[in-house]
């Protein structure tokens, strides 16, 4: 196959890319430039384009760069402005999985002649009953079939992950092994927009209005403090709303938006029995039943019955959860906790 | 290169194998340092001494006012940068202009005037500018714009300059004028001149500043003096005696050169428009240089269009790449009002020296297949 072969200049794409010249592929590596501004993390900055070259270099294959900054400033930053706005917790990773890996991409792979396109992720796919989905990677500590969930049939048809069936430990040892530049480079862990220096806060704070809000009891209302901005409190948060310390931890249980108003309490006020999910994107159709739930990147799953209510999804939990902040990604995996029906933004 | 169909003359453009011929003595037997004192530093000093005169005669102005620089970067960032240093006051250029000169006018804070629908200077903007902008010391103005390959009349922006700013230094970017233009009709209007000797036939990493008798600037580089105090560092000897021998030879070829080339170009250019709809022309071919084809294309993205061009050996460029080798949205054409959607499908195909009929050829069949298939026309 003519495989177009995502490159972000880290160790798991730039032993994907071997393993894909390995099995007689015809490969050529391609980096997205994703963001314009200031970075220091996450991927795509010009160290990390360099190394991808020198990857593609060693390896023999061709390698190229597609500016799709605009595409990642509309589908993937401005929205994680908006949802912060809006109070919601969003995903930037699995927005730019969906908008820019596994459709811009995909689309212009497909237009230029390649059979598919094949990214570093940790995950596989698997054939199910006549049809395909996102399964777990062989290395459940590094699993990502959580941030590439949103994959419909007519992507999975033409997607690879050539290390889904590798453990981290041996893609180093391969990449060592061929003496990849990128064999000991650390992982990317954080979004790659936002720079160490300022951190949320300064990235936020120069593009929306922080509005202060009132910490107050969640159960008599009492005012408790006040924090700065109530875009940067999520559901859950124990440190920085400005409580004194000592007494019983009290959580951030219910955020009023509206009126900026953020409550705390104990940990059981967070507790609940069901949850909404919208946008709902299926692998191959809805599914009702017994399923296990994700809600973070490497979050441990729960076992809940689904429902399904036309782009909706109600959750009934099988024992209390947290309650999961709106805007968060929530994936769902078959019973046996191996691959991926589908997922959604919690409401 | 063989099989290879080179479109991109623009961007650099082959050696001249005369060039190349007396280059190589001076990077074998004929090593030494030119400002040493004995017998081998003297041979060396002489085709430096050599070079520089052939340089000015060519260029129309003394030995004297031609200094030798690493390329065309060095030259622009020293005329700006090393002139506002020395005089103060601030920096005029089109918003067209090559980012070599650009990047010093916005890290000098300077101003940059609107450009026509051709990307040429709009010389009533330059003149308001300069009428209304206080202390104004360096104006600089390419001769020719190597995105899309439009003229700017130097005559004509000079008297603007020299009337509305008369105490300014005038500087122009020329690194694309030599296989085009007779250099003797521009330096003469300038007090500034920029060459880049790649771009005409010479190596990479050598160039040429032309600096006017009694103008005053800081050297971008200090040290040894060895450019008559105005540019320090060793000469590139080899890299300088190949620069004047390419800019002799494109001098002496380019009457002969130029109508050939406009017949070549509009060739191209004309059978991509006739095989494709939605494709025009960014400047008319009476505005720019006889080797240069832009092209605007409707409903394709050049990312995607230099790919299946690559694939097919054929050699083209867009707009110019970031650090990470991402292309940018252009400049120029934002400046021309070229809208965002179509400027995305830019294309710019350069001719040369070396360009043959069959290259233009092949360069037309290949891009005219490319469009197709990036519209989706005539696949199953």
């Amino acid at each position: 196959m003519k495989v177009l072969m995502a490159l972000s200049g880290g160790v798991d794409s730039s032993v994907a890319a071997a393993e894909l010249l390995r099995a007689g592929h015809e490969v050529v590596g391609i980096t997205m430039r994703l963001w314009g501004g200031d970075s220091d993390t996450g991927c795509c900055s010009v160290a990390d384009v360099d190394d991808a070259r020198r990857v593609a270099q060693q390896l023999g294959i061709d390698h190229l760069v597609f500016n799709f900054t605009e595409d990642f400033d509309r589908h993937v930053v401005q929205p994680y402005v908006d949802a912060h706005r809006d109070g919601l917790t969003p995903n930037p990773c699995i927005e730019c999985n969906r908008h820019l890996k596994f459709h811009r991409l995909s689309e212009r792979a497909d237009l230029l002649g390649f059979d598919a396109v094949a990214t570093g992720h940790h995950a596989r796919i698997i054939e199910h009953d006549g049809a395909r989905y996102v399964a777990r990677g062989e290395d459940m500590a590094k699993d990502q079939s959580y941030v590439v969930h949103m994959l419909p049939q007519r992507e999975l048809a033409r997607t690879l992950f050539p290390i889904g069936g590798m453990t981290k430990a041996l893609v180093r040892e391969r990449a060592t092994a061929l003496g990849l530049r990128t064999a000991a480079k650390p992982d990317s862990q954080d979004v790659c927009f936002i720079t160490h220096d300022g951190g949320r806060t300064a990235f936020l704070g120069s593009r929306i209005p922080f509005r202060p809000a009132q910490v107050v009891d969640a159960v008599d209302g009492a005012p408790l403090g006040q924090v700065e901005s109530v875009e940067m409190v999520t559901l859950g948060q124990r440190r920085g709303i400005g409580l004194i310390g000592g007494g019983p931890k009290r959580y951030v249980v219910d955020i009023d938006h509206a009126t900026a108003t953020v409550k705390v309490g104990d940990e059981s006020l967070l507790l609940r029995d069901e949850m909404v999910v919208h946008q709902m994107a299926w692998a191959h159709q809805p599914y009702c039943g017994a399923v296990l739930v994700q809600c973070s990147a490497h979050g441990a799953t729960q076992p809940a019955t689904i429902t399904v209510a036309g782009d909706t999804v109600q959750v009934q939990w099988a024992s209390p959860q947290r309650r999961v902040s709106p805007g968060q990604s929530v994936v769902f995996y078959d019973p046996t906790d191996t691959f991926v029906l589908g997922g959604g933004i919690a409401g | 290169m063989s099989g290879y169909t080179y479109l991109d003359h623009a961007a650099t453009t082959p050696m001249r194998a005369e060039a190349v011929a007396v280059m190589l003595p001076f990077l074998s037997e004929q090593f030494a340092n030119p400002s040493g004192s004995h017998r081998f530093a003297r041979e060396a000093r002489k085709a430096i001494d050599e070079a520089r005169d052939l340089v000015a005669g060519l260029l129309g102005c003394l030995p004297g006012e031609v200094i030798f620089t690493s390329g065309g970067t060095e030259a622009d960032n020293t005329a700006i940068l090393g002139t506002l240093a020395r005089r103060g006051g601030t920096v005029v250029c089109p918003a067209a202009e090559h980012h070599a000169v650009l990047e010093c006018v916005h890290q000098a804070h300077g101003h940059v005037v609107a450009t026509t629908v051709t990307g040429a200077v709009d010389l009533d903007a330059l003149a308001f500018t300069l009428d209304t902008t206080p202390d104004v010391s360096v104006v600089s103005v390419m001769a020719v714009n190597n995105e899309v390959g439009s003229i700017n009349d130097i005559a004509a922006v000079a008297r603007v300059v020299r009337r509305h700013a008369p105490g300014a230094v005038f500087h122009t970017d020329a690194v694309q004028a030599p296989s085009w233009l007779d250099l003797r009709t521009i330096t003469p209007h300038v007090d500034h001149l920029s060459l880049s000797a790649h771009k005409f036939g010479g190596p990479k990493g050598v160039g040429v500043l032309v600096a006017r008798d009694g103008t005053a600037f800081q050297p971008s580089l200090i040290g040894g003096g060895q450019e008559r105090e105005r540019r320090s560092g060793t000469h590139n000897v080899g890299g300088i005696v190949a620069m004047a021998e390419a800019l002799r030879i494109t001098d002496e070829q380019r009457s002969a050169e130029l109508p050939r080339l406009a017949a070549l170009r509009d060739r191209l250019v004309d059978s991509i428009v006739a095989a494709v709809p939605g494709v025009h022309e960014t400047v008319p071919r009476d505005h720019k240089v006889a080797g240069s084809a832009h092209l605007c294309i409707e409903g394709i993205e050049n990312e995607a269009l230099l790919f299946l061009l690559d694939e097919a050996a054929v050699c083209a460029s867009a707009a110019s790449a970031c650090a990470a080798g991402a292309m940018e949205p252009s400049h120029v054409l934002a400046a021309m009002g070229v809208p965002r959607e179509l400027a995305g499908g830019a294309l710019r195909l350069t001719l040369g020296a070396t360009t043959t009929e069959a290259d233009v050829d092949r360069g037309a069949d290949v891009v005219v297949q490319a469009i197709r298939t990036l519209r989706r026309d005539g696949r199953s």
